[in-house]
């Protein structure tokens, strides 16, 4: 069960670009339940200041999963998928996202580590437009429940 | 990018208020469809029972995303946002029938930092278990 120590570091970066759509934007609010218009009426988007439509806070989860799926999958990790949960979830915005984005993100290893019987594995991507003007870091630590121990932690 | 709450008008202990967002099934199937999250612990009871869960539990960044909808209703501009992070300790659990779970968040200024910044806690819910530790945003005021 034990993830390998040496993939520390690694980077895993998006293998293309990520537009960020109008039509994504909505289909994520949607999902959400959240009405509020910023995210999907371009006018009231601007009336607050804005270029588009505005990405809710929680929607870069998106933009790192190009480096993020890259990485519990890859075979020299040796991260049993099936045993995953969310143990934590941070980002750190230099702006919000909005329709019309172009981006990239680099996903890194960037902890891995042993606890009450789990592994820990924190991925932090940092998602930059096309510019490499930094919009916003996600960082996401996994937790795979290993050996006999059940974990408390689950989302 | 301004929000409509006034740093001014804020102080350390200012309550943001209180809201219940349900959450059935059918929006963990929309959720799951509009991130690309289909872990099937998120909609399948077989897998979620076989893996040691009590059954199928929400995506952890859909309450999250729920969590912070407190926050940027207040706030008034979701791009006040400045940073945004939890920790998710325990599951909320989502039983298969018409009304599903809920979850109650509420929310308080905790401190005010310097370039208009203030720090919200929040506190998360799902029948009577917090489920999310320490979910905190660094939010910009007006």
């Amino acid at each position: 069960m034990a993830i390998n120590r040496e993939l520390l570091g690694r980077e895993y970066p998006s293998p293309e670009p990520y537009e960020v759509t109008r039509g994504k934007i909505r289909e994520f609010a949607e999902a959400i339940g959240d009405a509020n218009p910023v995210y999907t009426d371009a006018e009231a988007a601007r009336k607050a200041g804005h270029p588009d439509v505005v990405a809710p806070p929680t929607f870069p989860i998106i933009l790192s999963m190009a480096g993020a799926g890259q990485a519990v999958t890859d075979p020299e990790l040796g991260l049993d998928f099936s045993m995953v949960v969310h143990g934590e979830q941070r980002f750190r915005y230099s702006r919000p996202v909005v329709a019309g984005d172009l981006v990239r993100s680099v996903t890194r290893i960037t902890e891995i580590k042993s606890l009450a019987g789990n592994e820990l594995v924190t991925l932090e991507s940092e998602i930059s437009d096309l510019d490499g003007e930094h919009v916003v870091t996600a960082v996401n630590m996994l937790v795979v429940r290993g050996g006999a121990e059940e974990a408390g932690s689950a989302a | 990018m301004t929000a409509t709450v006034r740093y001014d008008d804020v102080e350390a202990g200012t309550g943001i208020g209180e809201r219940t967002f349900p959450v059935r099934r059918v929006d963990l199937v929309r959720y799951a469809g509009a991130s690309g999250d289909f872990n099937p612990i998120h909609w399948n009871d077989r897998t979620a029972k076989a893996v040691g869960l009590p059954g199928v539990i929400a995506h952890g960044m859909f309450t999250m995303a729920e969590a912070a909808r407190l926050v940027t209703d207040w706030a008034g501009d979701p791009g006040a946002v400045v940073e945004y992070g939890t920790r998710f300790s325990a599951p909320v659990v989502v039983p298969d029938d018409d009304t599903g779970a809920e979850i109650t968040v509420s929310g308080t200024v905790k401190e005010k930092r310097g370039d208009n910044l203030v720090l919200v806690a929040l506190t998360v819910r799902a029948a009577g278990t917090r489920v999310l530790a320490r979910p905190t945003l660094l939010v910009r005021l007006a």
